[in-house]
């Protein structure tokens, strides 16, 4: 099963297969195979067989999409009508939208099916998917190293065929981190691109929706049924959409990509700089042109992200009150104490330390030290990658620093775990759109390489992983140990 | 900069959190490990930098002030924890 979107809308439209067997045969896969994951936090046959005879009856009518039939599934961050909706959180671990998130609606639209929810960092709060309050995600790929995350059970599911896409969300590297861990390819949007209506926001000014896919082709084909204007959503962008998955053939000879020196510099792992520089190389080899750049700002990524975020969390986490939706302590003896209680005894530790860091860097007297600082320097480093772009087409660098870490290797230093995001933050804080494609192998887990794009550059960043998946196979390789495949 | 537990005392109180005694110091110490991470910000001097609040520093588009919304109240309420005649339920808040 390592089925191609294209390759499975074809077999439907031929009878090979049809969209309710397909289900039915993904559903099957998940039962045995995500006890040892945890990759899904609800699962949803019901929903999902009767969306596949209705994909069934458009494929037959001659009125269906390339999505249409098509397993996938939501990360819990984006609301699902009718569908409990829990943010891996104890806060929403009972909530059920009354609404489905403009993501889901489009989906939907498309005709493909929604096998399930997909686990996550609490409020998507974390890079390993530790933080979960449904248990942590395991990689396919080696069952005692962590997923990444926060989009974790998305990238898991994919990678072991427990979907054949999914939705995920990134703030800092929530796509980009797990799609690499996991070997797949995951697509930030640029901020605008995808509404953020119906998805739980963590730091409005840094949430993006976005893809989770094997290929790049596959990521292009979900990203057209995603993207678009939404009015429903005052930061959606109306810039126009483009047909990305129409233009992935076309060369890349003479793009020009950028290769700044403060990510490829002695702090990396020389093992990370060898994958990643054949990678290049493979890149050149198809007609690209590498050229060395300078992001000088690159060091303030990290603090400027970890006050903006947190603050951000702390006023977007403060309506979870008790009383109008998700938990509610027992017997709270009156308001203050209903309100205490309840986000207390719901929050886990990273979401309340992030809300706490939050707080502090608003509070009088603070936050012109902190926000304001962190608000300027988020303008040195838009700069810095403005700049850039005069010069090249796309930037290339790593996703993450290494490969999957050990389970609970980090979990008890939170700047540790921090700086795992350190290639990825720099991109959200600037609203770019970025790519992570898998480049090779570090022993035997995936290593991601990741592409910048300038805004609304997305058809640029899928159209170059395509043409690197057509003469590379790494995107191809399953995991042995979920699949039965050949790593 | 750093904070002391009875500073983060106070923050979890406007944050509507409780800090259990037996958590205040290692919350205070993991708290302060994070902003000595985000303190060589306090080095530079950027006064001269307007603040970037959009990430692509656009305006964010405004809507006509019309309702565009109909009532949602029953299924709105039917996730509450505790709702009555269509009003939310909640301690007392004067005796």
């Amino acid at each position: 099963m390592t089925a191609s979107i294209r390759s499975l809308a074809a077999d439907l439209r031929q009878g090979k297969t049809s969209a309710v067997e397909l289900t039915q045969e993904y559903l099957q896969r998940i039962a045995q195979f995500d006890d040892q994951l945890n990759s899904y936090i609800t699962l949803a046959p019901d929903r999902a067989l009767t969306q596949a005879q209705a994909a069934d009856e458009r494929i037959a009518n001659g009125d269906a999409s390339l999505l249409c039939g098509i397993p996938i599934a939501h990360k819990d961050l984006f609301c699902t009508r009718n569908l409990a909706t829990t943010c891996a959180s104890k806060m929403l671990a009972n909530f059920v939208p009354p609404y489905n998130a403009t993501v889901v609606e489009r989906i939907d639209a498309s005709g493909a099916v929604t096998l399930g929810k997909t686990n996550l960092d609490e409020f998507a709060m974390g890079s390993s998917n530790e933080n979960s309050f449904f248990g942590v995600v395991k990689n396919p790929w080696d069952l005692n190293c962590v997923p990444g995350g926060s989009s974790g059970g998305s990238a898991a599911a994919v990678a072991a065929e427990l979907c054949v896409a999914a939705t995920g969300t990134d703030t800092g590297g929530s796509i980009r981190q797990p799609a690499a861990f996991c070997g797949i390819t995951g697509l930030k949007p640029t901020y605008g691109r995808v509404s953020r209506l119906g998805m739980v926001a963590y730091a409005s000014s840094l949430d993006q929706g976005g893809v989770m896919a094997k290929s790049a082709d596959d990521c292009a084909i979900l990203l057209e049924a995603m993207a678009g204007f939404d009015p429903k959503d005052s930061t959606s962008s109306d810039h126009a959409t483009t047909h990305y998955s129409e233009q992935l053939n076309e060369s890349i000879a003479g793009l020009r990509i950028g290769i700044p020196r403060q990510y490829f510099n002695e702090q990396l792992d020389p093992k990370m700089t060898a994958l990643l520089q054949t990678a290049l190389v493979e890149l050149e080899e198809l007609g690209a042109q590498l050229i060395d750049i300078d992001l000088q700002q690159t060091a303030l990524a990290i603090p400027a992200y970890y006050i903006i975020a947190p603050a951000e969390a702390s006023t977007n986490l403060s309506r979870y009150d008790g009383v109008r939706y998700g938990y509610r302590c027992e017997n709270p003896k009156d308001l203050q104490d209903l309100y205490v209680r309840s986000r207390s005894e719901a929050f886990g530790e990273e979401v309340q330390r992030r809300i706490l860091v939050g707080t502090y860097s608003l509070s009088s007297g603070y936050y012109d030290a902190y926000y304001g600082q962190a608000q300027r320097a988020r303008r040195l480093i838009a700069e810095d990658f403005a700049k850039a772009f005069s010069q090249v087409d796309i930037i290339a660098s790593p996703t993450t620093p290494g490969p999957a870490f050990g389970l609970d290797s980090k979990t008890q230093d939170p700047v540790a775990m921090y700086l795992e995001d350190i290639y990825t933050l720099a991109v959200n804080l600037a609203g770019l759109p970025g790519l992570s494609m898998p480049a090779g192998f570090y022993d035997h887990r995936p290593v991601g390489l990741q592409l910048i794009g300038n805004h609304f550059d997305e058809a640029t960043l899928l159209r170059t992983a395509h043409q690197f998946q057509q003469t590379t196979d790494w995107h191809i390789r399953r995991p042995s140990l979920i699949s039965g495949g050949k790593a | 900069m750093s904070v002391t537990t009875s500073q983060l005392t106070e923050v979890a109180t406007l944050a509507r959190l409780q800090l259990e005694t037996e958590q205040a110091e290692p919350v205070t110490n993991a708290i302060n490990q994070i902003l000595s991470l985000v303190d060589q910000l306090h080095a530079l001097d950027l006064h001269a930098i307007a603040p970037m609040a959009h990430p692509r520093d656009e305006i964010q588009r405004l809507r006509a002030d019309v309702v565009t919304e109909t009532n949602q109240r029953e299924p709105f309420q039917a996730v509450a924890p505790a709702a009555e005649d269509g009003l939310y339920v909640v301690p007392p808040v004067i005796e």
